[in-house]
Formats: C-alpha cells, sequence, structure tokens
C-alpha cells in the first residue's frame, strides 16, 4: 500500500477518478468540470481547466467528454438532469460551483432529489452527489463564502458530508458516490490546498460515522469541517492550561452520528460545538439539543457553541477575520465550561 | 391519416375512455367528500397523453405534471393502484405517500407527475443524458402545461437538450390557462413552439383535440429523437373540461367557450372519424365504454377495500440506506 501527501483538491480528484474507474455509470457534469468545451486542449496533450479551481483537472482526458459534461450555467437544468439521470440508471456526480448558488437550484435538489423516493413510496432511488465549496475565508463576499449545510441538513431524503482532511475527502466522497441517496458534499475552499497522507489504493470511509480526532478526558469539542482544525489547535494550547479536550468531527451532518458525540458527553460532562455555519436553525444548536435531551443529567456546565454571528459574510478583510470563528474563540468557549 | 393499425385504434380509444372514466369519477368522488387533498383532473386533454404515447414502449420514459392522472394511465400505470393512490391507502401506486400529484411507475418509465410547475423539464433530459451515455434508443417525454411554459426551467432545460442533443420530446399542453391566467395574457409568444427557433430544435403546434394529429406529429418527433437527432417541441393545443384545480369555480371561462370546448371533444372526434371510415364499429365502441365503466368501478371498490398504510411506512423509504 502507497501513502503519498496530496492536497485536499487532489484528493477530491483521486475520489471520483477512483469510483469512474470502478463503475462506468458515474458521470460528472457542471461548469467548467471538463474546462473549455474546446478538445483542442486535451488533443495538444494540455490540460483544460477542470473546473474553476482546478479540482476535476485531467478527468475530461481520461474518462472522455461522455462521461465528463461542461454544462451552462443552468443549475436548475444540469442538477435536475443529474436528478432524473441518477433515478434511470447513471450515478451523477454533479458540481454546484459555490454553495450559495443553491438559490437556484434548489427546487431539483430538494422537492425532487431528496423526495422522490418517498413520493413515489421507496419504488425510486436517487445515488447522486451534489459537490459544492463552501467557506469563508477568501475575501469571496456575501454569495460565495457561506457553509449553509444546515439548511440541507434540515431536509429529509438528502445526506450532507463535510470532510475536512484530504484522506476523509476521498474516502467520502468515495462512499457518497456508492451510495444510493442523494448525497450533498461540501468542500471548503480554505481546505484545498492543505495536505495529508493519503493511501493510493482504493477505499471508502463509511458515510454516518464520527472521527474521534483526538481523545481526551475533559471537555467535548465537536467541530465541523475546516473548524476540525481551529480545534486542534485550540486543544494544543488548551493542553498547556491542563485542559485535556476530546476532539470529534462529525464528517456526515445527515445522517448524524449521535452514539458517538452522546458518548464521548457521557465521559466529558461538557460540550462545545464549533460550527463555521450560521447559528439559527443550525447543526451546532441541533448537536447542542441533542446533548441537552439525551444526556442532560451527565452535564457539568451549560453547552456552548462557537459560531459566526448571524450575518453574511462581509468582504472587508478584517470583517471576515472577525467572522470566522478561531482557536481564541474555542478556548475562551472551553473555558466557559470549565469555569 | 396517420397509418395506424387496428390494434392501435383501440388502444388509443380504450387509453382515451379510461382516462376520461378516471377523471369523470375522481371528480365525483372529490365532490362527495371522499378523496383527501386535491385533484387536477386531464378531462378534455386525453388526445394529447394518449397520441403521444402511442409512439412509445414501456422502456420509454415520461416526465408529467400535477395533471398526470391521464399521462399514468396512457403510460400504461395500473388504475386500481392510481385509485388507491387518490385514497391515500397502502395498495396505491405510492403506497398512499404520494398522492394525485406525486403518481409515479418509475417501472413503467412513468417518472412521477409534479408539484412543481416547470420542475419535469430539468428531469426529462436526466433518462435523456442516461440513454445517451449507454447507448441505447431510449426517449423521454416532457409534458409541461403553457403555464410551465414561463418557468425559467423550460427554458434552461430545452437549451440544455439541444446542445447536448438529447432525445427528449418537449410537449406543451396548451390547454389555455395557467390556473385561471390565459395563455394570450402570461405568454409573450403567439404560439408557445415558436419557442423552439430560439433552441434550434423543430418546433410544432398540432390540434390537441384530435389524436390523429398528435399521432403523427409525436411519431416524427420520437423518431428523431431515437435516431440521435435531438429534442423537438411540440405544442398541442386543447382545453380541460374541469378547472385547474377541484373546486374551482371556473368564473374565468365563458359559455361560449364551454360550448366550443364540448363540440370539440377529442373522444366524439375519434369516434365519429373511425365509425365513419368503418375503421371500428360503434358496437366495439361501446364495448369498451362499457369496459373502462367497469375498470373503474372496480378501481374504486379495490381502492375502499383497501387498508390504509400501517403507521410504520411513515418512517420508511426515505433513504435507501439509514447510515
Amino acid at each position: 500500500m502507497t501513502i503519498r501527501n496530496i492536497t485536499f483538491r487532489e484528493a477530491i480528484n483521486a475520489g471520483i477518478r477512483q469510483e469512474m474507474r470502478l463503475d462506468p455509470t458515474v458521470i460528472l457534469l457542471g461548469e467548467d468540470v471538463a474546462g473549455g468545451a474546446a478538445t483542442f486542449v486535451e488533443e495538444a496533450g494540455e490540460e483544460a481547466w477542470g473546473g474553476v479551481l482546478g479540482v476535476t483537472k485531467g478527468l475530461a482526458r481520461e474518462f472522455g467528454r461522455t462521461r465528463v459534461l461542461d454544462t451552462p450555467i443552468s443549475e436548475s437544468a444540469f442538477i435536475g438532469a443529474a436528478v432524473g439521470a441518477a433515478s434511470t440508471g447513471l450515478r451523477p456526480v454533479v458540481e454546484l460551483m459555490f454553495v450559495g448558488f443553491l438559490g437556484v437550484c434548489l427546487d431539483q435538489i430538494y422537492n425532487q432529489g431528496g423526495k422522490l423516493r418517498y413520493m413515489f413510496g421507496g419504488k425510486a432511488q436517487v445515488p447522486l452527489v451534489v459537490r459544492t465549496l463552501i467557506g469563508a475565508g477568501f475575501r469571496a463576499a456575501a454569495q460565495h463564502s457561506q457553509c449553509i449545510y444546515s439548511v440541507f441538513t434540515h431536509m429529509p431524503g438528502l445526506k450532507t458530508v463535510v470532510p475536512s482532511t484530504p484522506r476523509n475527502a476521498k474516502g467520502l466522497l468515495a462512499a457518497a458516490i456508492r451510495d444510493n441517496d442523494p448525497v450533498i458534499f461540501f468542500e471548503h475552499i480554505a481546505l484545498l490546498d492543505t495536505d495529508g497522507p493519503v493511501e493510493d489504493d482504493d477505499f471508502i470511509i463509511p458515510l454516518g460515522k464520527a472521527e474521534i480526532v483526538k481523545p481526551g478526558k475533559d471537555v467535548t469539542i465537536v467541530a465541523i469541517g475546516r473548524m476540525r482544525h481551529m480545534a486542534m489547535q485550540a486543544a494544543e494550547q488548551l493542553a498547556k492550561d491542563g485542559i485535556d479536550v476530546e476532539v470529534i468531527d462529525p464528517l456526515t451532518l445527515s445522517p448524524l452520528d449521535e452514539d458517538a458525540i452522546l458518548s464521548s458527553v457521557k465521559k466529558t460532562h461538557r460540550l462545545v460545538v464549533v460550527d463555521e455555519d450560521t447559528p439559527y436553525c443550525s447543526v451546532a444548536h441541533d448537536i447542542v439539543a441533542l446533548a441537552a435531551q439525551q444526556a442532560f443529567g451527565y452535564l457539568d456546565a451549560a453547552p456552548q457553541t462557537v459560531t459566526p454571528p448571524h450575518v453574511s459574510v462581509p468582504f472587508s478583510p478584517p470583517l471576515e477575520d472577525a467572522y470566522i470563528p478561531d482557536a481564541a474563540k474555542i478556548i475562551a468557549a472551553v473555558k466557559a465550561t470549565t469555569a | 391519416m396517420a397509418e395506424l393499425t387496428q390494434d392501435q385504434l383501440l388502444w388509443i380509444y380504450d387509453r382515451m375512455r379510461l382516462i376520461r372514466e378516471f377523471e369523470n369519477r375522481a371528480s365525483a368522488l372529490f365532490a362527495a367528500g371522499k378523496l383527501p387533498g386535491f385533484v387536477h383532473l386531464y378531462a378534455g386533454e386525453e388526445a394529447i397523453g394518449v397520441g403521444i404515447m402511442a409512439n412509445l414502449t414501456d422502456r420509454d420514459f415520461i416526465t408529467s405534471t400535477h395533471r398526470g392522472h391521464g399521462h399514468c394511465i396512457a403510460k400504461g400505470v395500473e388504475v386500481n393502484g392510481m385509485m388507491a393512490e387518490l385514497y391515500g391507502k397502502a395498495t396505491g401506486s405510492c403506497k398512499g405517500k404520494g398522492g394525485s400529484m406525486h403518481i409515479a411507475d418509475v417501472d413503467k418509465g412513468m417518472l412521477g407527475a409534479n408539484g412543481i410547475v416547470g420542475a419535469g423539464g430539468p428531469l426529462a433530459c436526466g433518462p435523456g443524458l442516461m440513454a445517451k451515455v449507454k447507448g441505447t434508443d431510449q426517449v423521454t417525454i416532457c409534458f409541461f402545461g403553457d403555464g410551465a411554459a414561463e418557468q425559467g426551467t423550460m427554458h434552461e432545460s430545452m437549451n440544455l437538450a439541444s446542445i447536448w442533443k438529447l432525445p427528449v420530446v418537449f410537449v406543451c399542453e396548451n390547454n389555455g390557462y395557467a390556473e385561471s391566467t390565459p395563455v394570450h395574457y402570461h405568454s409573450a409568444s403567439k404560439d408557445i413552439a415558436d419557442r423552439a427557433t430560439a433552441y434550434n430544435m423543430p418546433g410544432f403546434t398540432v390540434n390537441g383535440t384530435d389524436v390523429f394529429a398528435v399521432y403523427e406529429a409525436a411519431h416524427e418527433a420520437v423518431a428523431r429523437a431515437r435516431r440521435g437527432e435531438g429534442p423537438t417541441l411540440l405544442e398541442a393545443k386543447g382545453f380541460r373540461y374541469f378547472g385547474h384545480f377541484e373546486g374551482d369555480p371556473l368564473s374565468y371561462r365563458t359559455e361560449e367557450e364551454i360550448a366550443k370546448n364540448k363540440s370539440n371533444d377529442p373522444i366524439d372526434q375519434f369516434r365519429r372519424r373511425v365509425i365513419d371510415r368503418e375503421l371500428l364499429s360503434a358496437a366495439t365502441l361501446d364495448e369498451i365504454d362499457a369496459r373502462s365503466k367497469a375498470a373503474i368501478d372496480a378501481a374504486v371498490e379495490f381502492a375502499e377495500a383497501s387498508p390504509y398504510p400501517e403507521l410504520s411506512e411513515l418512517m420508511t423509504d426515505v433513504y435507501v440506506s439509514y447510515r
């Protein structure tokens, strides 16, 4: 088994490539995913764009333009087409370039993709993956920087996955492609250039299972997506103060691994949830509610959340930096539970 | 007249008659308070769905609309299951979980009635893409109303189907009204089919009360799609007897218009034509009438005798796998 250090971007590419090699019904479509409909680029031996950020580079060359399809800027049409294709025998991986574009195609994702199976009494399945970019930190302002996975997690029929490392990005994406339900897969833009060890071999990481990133005995920190790394920074500093935190990364938000979170809270008696999504009706608040309802007697302090304020992502650098949760805020929240 | 075999003529009449019976009965059952929710009825538009579907096989697909009962019956969905679905019974086509607006039968290629106006356009591109990727000759029909023609999804879908040369036939069922709003008010186009030019695909307007005209136009459009030459936009102009939904007071329609519709009844037109030309006898047609009525009687009996779903069904079919 070869393990190589690759970026999050390369890991996503590897996950798609792995599944496209294994299953001829897997197709990839979205705006610029091949990159420039003109195939002369490949004929000249050069690489086409492979998406605006190069995540899907090289896939058009390997799998051809029948399976890797550039689309017009018509999110409703091509995501709806992916839903229809999924229910009739393909496994489409469709890219919604930024999650902020959900406003122009939400009907096809949740009213169609998420509901067909239930409305049809179980007589349809929709093995679809919608990949989409999330996250603040790139000075991309309000329409290109939010997370809003809570919106999709709210909707029955959809599964939601937020990877956080190159390895889990590859494994979870492969699992999402093999899954027979529609999965929304959220790729954080600030993670694309981060790197880490990933097996070259085929593998999957099952959906619905949280990862205990760091075991600890004093406080449970549940941290979603990129926030896992912020939580680990905080954990390091807290250790110096003699506070041993346990960091849990849910990886899948729907279905949520409630057992992993509850077991940890019952052990540490304290909970902090760190989430880059806005706070109202959020996964962060759901996790707090979960602990309050099912582990109330175990809690020694009120659970805390560390989230952005309930505002859109600002453009101005100092404002955006203040918006994003960081290690200092996490440390303050942890200390609030141990005070 | 299109070249139709005796068997096809019998099938066409049988389906049109069965749709009419189903819809008239659904109207009566709704008025009697027997059906939960609401229903949108297809009576008057039978020639469109049946004339199109006469060109398809079970391997072909359709996407439908909120007014989907006729499409289901023409595509071969069983009326017992459909009626039970309207009642919300466990024996319904969708186990009672979908209701009138979501009747589907994927095995028959019927990808669902749809409660969202214009949603079927994108969906129809899906099986079109599937057929293209897998190299099959399956064709998909996208039914949409004149109201849906004004949704952005239909523009996006027709453009996408055209650039990818998908085997999809877009069938606009222009019954004159988007709910209560007349087409001359809501559409900037003289004919919806005129828009085909913008998508670089053939576009035709046909008389949607004449099943032969619909059949013939669809025949060419379906053949073109099967040959891999891409989509076509067909507009079939007709009318609906009932309101947008049952309970609609129909105050937007004149007596004159109602009388004109009656004189253009698609089933009466078919009868006159096949009897005049001695293709089918009145006795044969009357027999089909009686059989259709009996089939709907039986469907109502079946639905009423069927149980409601177990409460445990509430939680099933959300996901294929729950992890």
